[in-house]
């Protein structure tokens, strides 16, 4: 029984079919990559997955537990935290009030301080910048400030959207880096990545997504070696 | 080359604050001054036993009640109600239902009473203790408000303007048309642009009933709303609930992603906005003597609205004031001391013909003078003088 299980799911925006079948599997303490074009559907599995764009059919199982109907604050409350494609940080709030945002449905204070601390010892930039609003960081600082909150809600699953999205290869470099420590610290990840390099370095197995389906699933190291996968998505 | 631009970005300039006060003073000093003051105000003989300045007063007060109500829904969660004329309309027709002879033919003409005194108990009619009474307004108007709240869950901007506006027209139109349906017992649900009145006076527990020529009771049980409704309003804005308010209006997607329930979020500021705008249209109807339909027009959604822009959006102390200063200008500057400006000068109009024409001035002068409010709130005041979105320069930074 895999951890979070996504068996055949397809996803619609109006009538448009984003998701034609996708079926995934990430095992606990697992990182695991989706990869593939603009509008090959990596967002919309891992919105199908949040809750955010919920899938029409398929299920969608973590632990065992169904939770492809729920709403996305239960699925939160499950233990799946996303940080959203393109970091949709609150632009106003300061980066302390961004991350007490990320524990909004967790009433255990004296844990929440702890992991406060555990994010900031993740990223030492924020705490530096604890009372700067979001909206005045570099992409990369919202980034992490994205992550960090996610990691407040205390989850069982991270769910990241393209993490090098508009930001510095060196700061991409970092927060890879720190992406890696947090798995190593035993964080089951679903990563989506346009940029693959980084993102096949971090994860252990990788699904290559196309047109909303899933084109080829493998190691990472196997497939950072398949010429077809280094064509498309390595550029080399 | 990127690292540098990044490093740049390190230390933005120190922005320039809103009004911020220290919280111990935000919390106690200044409102214990202002209390003050208001209690004090009306033992000077001149000012207290001038009823028509009282009731102006008192009018101020509730309005305040009104633009406060209205705050919760636009400042806080961001959602623009151009209805909000419904929830006075809501307020003010359970004091025209439960505490008034308009059903005359109830209980065999005999009337129901409801723990009231002195002759009341004698009338004809449904007549309720005004607490009671206020109950029903704040029952009444939170169900309205999670009513109109429901539609306007699947829609953003603009789209809830326009569904809240339609809401406000259509209770409008029933207030005056539905003068000739008729029920329990042969009596019209509304009065139409006659009006529900007279209207029972407010009569409290181990208190005498508050007369027509004694404006004093009137004004500070207004206070007293004020007092309640500010209350609850920094108790809300500071919970769980206020914060989840905030995240919604940043960024919807991004709050409902950390697990902010959108559905009950957006329903509890319609729902909380809409009771005190009910509290603040039963306190008016009985303070008014009337339940009249053409106190529900859709004017009288903007002038609150106004107030509440005018003061700040989301700042409670600038939506105080926003309203008392609307409130001047609407019921007492313009009819009464500046009307007969235009004749004097051989113009052919009155200052109160032109109403709107002044407040479209004077919103336009405050959209280029002053755009975040009197006293604005911290947040908005970032979204009107820097670009919040660092995203595109970033890209740009990242690729340079």
């Amino acid at each position: 029984m895999s951890f979070l299980k996504v068996e055949d799911i397809h996803t619609y925006y109006g009538n448009i079919q984003a998701l034609k079948g996708i079926s995934l599997t990430v095992e606990q303490g697992e990182c695991v990559t989706l990869i593939g074009s603009n509008g090959a559907g990596k967002s919309t599995t891992l919105r199908s997955i949040s809750g955010l764009t919920p899938a029409r059919t398929g299920t969608i199982t973590l632990d065992g537990e169904e939770i492809t109907h729920l709403p996305a604050q239960e699925i939160t409350g499950k233990g799946i935290a996303q940080s959203p494609e393109g970091r949709k940080c609150f632009q106003r709030m300061t980066v302390r009030e961004n991350l007490e945002l990320g524990a909004y449905l967790r009433r255990d204070s004296s844990q929440i301080q702890t992991d406060l601390q555990r994010v900031f010892e993740l990223f030492p930039r924020l705490d530096e910048r604890q009372a700067q609003k979001a909206g005045t960081m570099s992409g990369g600082e919202q980034q992490m400030l994205a992550i960090g909150r996610a990691l407040m809600a205390d989850p069982k699953v991270l769910l990241l959207d393209e993490p090098s999205m508009g930001i510095s290869p060196v700061l991409t470099e970092r927060i890879y880096e720190t992406i890696a420590e947090i798995n190593q610290q035993g964080m089951t990840i679903l990563l989506v990545e346009q940029n693959a390099n980084f993102a096949l370095d971090v994860s252990k197995r990788a699904y290559v997504l196309e047109t909303g389906k899933v084109a080829m699933t493998d190691n990472s190291d196997t497939l950072r070696t398949n010429p077809d996968v280094q064509k498309a998505y390595l550029g080399t | 080359m990127s690292v540098a631009a990044s490093e740049a970005q390190q230390t933005p300039p120190e922005q320039k604050k809103g009004f911020e006060l220290p919280g111990w003073a935000e919390k106690i000093l200044i409102p214990a001054i202002v209390l003050l003051i208001a209690i004090v105000l009306p033992l000077i003989p001149s000012i207290g036993e001038n009823a028509a300045l009282m009731q102006q007063m008192a009018v101020a007060l509730a309005y305040v009640v009104m633009a406060l109500g209205l705050n919760i829904i636009v400042g806080f969660a961001g959602l623009l109600d151009l209805g909000y004329v419904a929830f006075f309309a809501f307020g003010a027709f359970a004091v025209g239902w439960f505490a008034s002879g308009h059903f005359a033919y109830v209980n065999n003409e005999q009337g129901i009473h409801l723990l009231v005194g002195g002759n009341t108990v004698n009338l004809p009619g449904i007549h309720f203790n005004f607490l009671i009474v206020l109950v029903i307004a704040v029952i009444l108007t939170t169900i309205a408000g999670m009513i109109i709240g429901l539609p306007t869950l699947r829609l953003r901007g603009d789209y809830i303007a326009i569904v809240t506006l339609a809401f406000g027209e259509i209770i409008g139109r029933l207030a005056v048309n539905l003068d000739g349906t008729t029920i329990l017992g042969g009596t019209p649900v509304t009065a139409g642009r006659q009006g529900i009145s007279p209207v029972d006076r407010i009569d409290l527990p181990f208190l005498d009933p508050f007369t027509v020529l004694d404006k004093k009771p009137w004004f500070y049980f207004a206070l007293f709303l004020v007092v309640l409704v500010l209350f609850v309003n920094f108790r809300l804005r500071d919970s769980r609930m206020g914060r989840a308010w905030v995240a919604l209006r940043e960024d919807e997607i991004a709050a409902v992603a950390m697990g902010v329930p959108a559905v009950k979020t957006k329903l509890m500021a319609y729902g909380a906005g809409a009771a005190f705008g009910g509290l603040s249209g039963a306190y008016l109807a009985s303070l008014l003597n009337t339940v009249n339909a053409d106190q529900f027009q859709f004017s009288f959604s903007i002038l609150v609205l106004a107030m509440v822009i005018l003061g700040g959006l989301g700042s409670i102390w600038g939506v105080v004031i926003g309203a008392i200063v609307l409130s001047i200008l609407n019921n007492w500057l313009i009819p009464d001391v500046i009307n007969d400006l235009p004749s004097n000068v051989g113009l052919e109009f009155d200052m109160t013909q032109i109403t709107f024409a002044i407040y479209g001035f004077l919103l336009l002068l405050m959209m280029i003078l002053r755009p975040q409010g009197l006293l604005p709130e911290r947040r908005h005041q970032m979204e009107l003088t820097e670009h919040a979105e660092t995203t595109d320069e970033t890209l740009y930074t990242a690729r340079s």
